[in-house]
């Protein structure tokens, strides 16, 4: 049927072809060499000093301090925004009055931009401006918290707006894979008496595995990163005495204001070993015989 | 008993789900209305309504903060870079979907291969390549770099959605005498544009709210799109103090995105979420 295919293969793929390897392909290859190199700027060559970069990475506080904020994120986020998510969607498929407006409501900053939301809640938190103090004053806190100018605050600030970000996401996400469940299992549930807790326990979250894995990968790329809301929120500089640092406004930082760019692309590839390390055990661990429905 | 019960969790229900929905309004009522205010206002009344509205607060964030110049160079770069995206990744899903050809399964590969790596690994490779190639500060750079990085994950959506398209419509044509070019344009095209929509949506949020890529690949304040522009209205607050400026900037940019939500809300939240459960 198709005959002199490459007549049209050909010039079908080659814009693609093009683009992506110069400006995608070529970057991340280069980026494995520019990790071992030392290079300053963009008027010299890099210089190849093997593994100088790997070896100052692991002795650099900095570095230690970041990476242990992205753990941080990484043991609260996915528990508590995939576990309220759940338990959203549960409570909106309940056949709840109004369940459409909270569907559309929660999900809303999902769809604005970073930069908004982190400047909005600057605001919120902010202590003369900001509504939050107020209404902690109101119920009798006489000395609220500076949120995002103490160190002991400004992690657990930026952690709550990434929640209240994403929560109505995942719980879209969850709702889509408890569409797919048939009615008949809740009817025979309800026919021998479940309490509602069983039903959730046990007929919704196991038909939900699938999707929790998918959920659980995507949230883990996004602990990783957290780079926009902490650079609004901090306005670039990693909150006070670097409370709020992670790997990627770390390494930003390195490269686009230092200029140390070999260094940069060092911590970029730890981090981009350390997703992909993360992503493939959690795949591993949550795998499970596909119940088939 | 068992009714009394059902009333309650029915209660409890409400009450958490509209408490909720209260935590995710409220910031933002609060910043609309508060962008009508002073900034004696903002700083000594925080909950009180505006005394007077202050439109001014508008006209001040649309010129001399410069909202307005972000909102269009943000256009010029998304409008193009969303129209390329499509086009191209249509044309080259395509082709994958349906062609037989040596190296076919390799090609795929290869742009599902772009999806794995997180862009920060690209970053220096890519500002050093932007730059030898003069095109840093520049929309069409911008625009470029846009549409590589949208395409992974767009002709992947797109070859799983061209891969189920019946292939009747395809024979047919070609038996009334369209060539491969027409087959494409006239017919697989049109069919391919539930597919396109999704794919249309998803990458014009990804590109309206885009913040690393032109951070470090443009630096020239008159090309800054809205989101590194709004970025450094903030930090010029600090010594500025023009805050209810920075409301009203804030409350241009929402107002607009919430009315296209609500409106599109259901194709939008699709749109989002394959992202999730396709990827």
């Amino acid at each position: 049927m198709h005959r002199n295919k490459y007549r049209l293969v050909i010039p079908f793929l080659a814009p693609a072809l093009l683009l992506y390897g110069t400006f995608v392909l070529y970057p991340y290859v280069q980026a494995m060499y520019i990790a071992f190199t030392k290079w300053k700027g963009l008027r010299k060559p890099p210089e190849f000093v093997g593994l100088e970069n790997f070896q100052k990475l692991l002795g650099d506080d900095k570095f230690w301090n970041a990476l242990g904020h992205n753990a941080i994120y990484l043991l609260i986020l996915p528990v508590i925004t995939l576990g309220f998510a759940l338990f959203l969607a549960f409570m909106v498929t309940q056949k709840v009055r109004g369940a459409d407006f909270y569907r559309i409501t929660f999900f809303f900053p999902q769809v604005m931009s970073v930069v908004a939301i982190g400047i909005l809640w600057s605001f919120v938190y902010h202590p003369s401006i900001g509504i939050l103090n107020s209404i902690l004053q109101f119920f009798g806190v006489s000395d609220p918290p500076v949120w995002l100018g103490d160190p002991r605050t400004a992690l657990g600030s930026i952690a709550a707006v990434t929640i209240w970000q994403a929560a109505g996401f995942y719980m879209v996400i969850f709702m889509a894979g408890m569409q797919s469940i048939p009615t008949s299992f809740y009817e025979a549930a309800a026919l021998d008496g479940a309490t509602r807790r069983h039903t959730f326990f046990q007929i919704t979250l196991p038909l939900l595995w699938e999707t929790t894995r998918s959920a659980l990968v995507f949230i883990v790329i996004g602990a990783m990163n957290m780079f926009g809301i902490t650079f609004t929120m901090t306005l670039g500089e990693a909150g006070p005495d670097l409370s709020t640092d992670v790997l990627a406004t770390l390494l930003y930082r390195e490269a686009f204001t230092h200029s140390r760019f070999g260094y940069a692309t060092a911590i970029a590839m730890a981090y981009f070993i350390i997703v992909m390390a993360l992503s493939f055990t959690i795949m591993r661990v949550t795998r499970r015989q596909a119940v088939e429905f | 008993m068992v009714n009394q019960e059902n009333r309650l969790s029915a209660f409890i229900t409400q009450l958490i789900l509209g408490l909720w929905a209260v935590a995710v309004i409220f910031p933002m009522f609060w910043m609309i209305y508060s962008s009508f205010k002073t900034d004696q206002e903002l700083f000594f009344s925080p909950w009180s309504p505006p005394a007077a509205l202050q439109w001014d607060n508008f006209a001040r964030a649309w010129t001399s903060a410069h909202v307005g110049d972000f909102f269009f160079n943000t256009l010029i770069v998304v409008i193009p870079a969303l129209f390329l995206t499509l086009i191209i990744s249509a044309m080259a899903a395509y082709v994958l979907a349906r062609f037989d050809f040596i190296g076919n399964r390799a090609v795929f590969y290869l742009f599902l291969a772009g999806m794995l790596f997180p862009v920060f690994l690209a970053l220096v490779p890519l500002f050093s390549l932007v730059a030898r190639l003069g095109m840093l500060n520049t929309f069409q750079g911008l625009i470029l770099v846009y549409v590589a990085y949208s395409l992974p994950f767009t002709i992947f959506f797109l070859t799983g959605f061209f891969k189920s398209l019946p292939s009747e419509l395809e024979e047919a044509a070609i038996i009334d005498g369209a060539n491969q070019y027409q087959v494409f344009f006239r017919v697989m095209l049109p069919l391919s544009s539930p597919g396109l929509i999704s794919m249309g949506i998803f990458n014009f949020l990804g590109m309206w709210n885009q913040y690393i890529l032109p951070l470090v690949l443009v630096t020239d304040e008159d090309k800054y799109v809205l989101s590194q522009g709004l970025y450094f209205m903030l930090a010029k607050q600090f010594y500025e103090n023009d805050w209810s400026a920075l409301f009203a900037a804030l409350t241009i940019i929402m107002v607009p995105t919430l009315l296209v939500y609500v409106i599109f809300q259901k194709q939008i939240q699709s749109g989002l979420t394959t992202g999730a459960l396709k990827g």
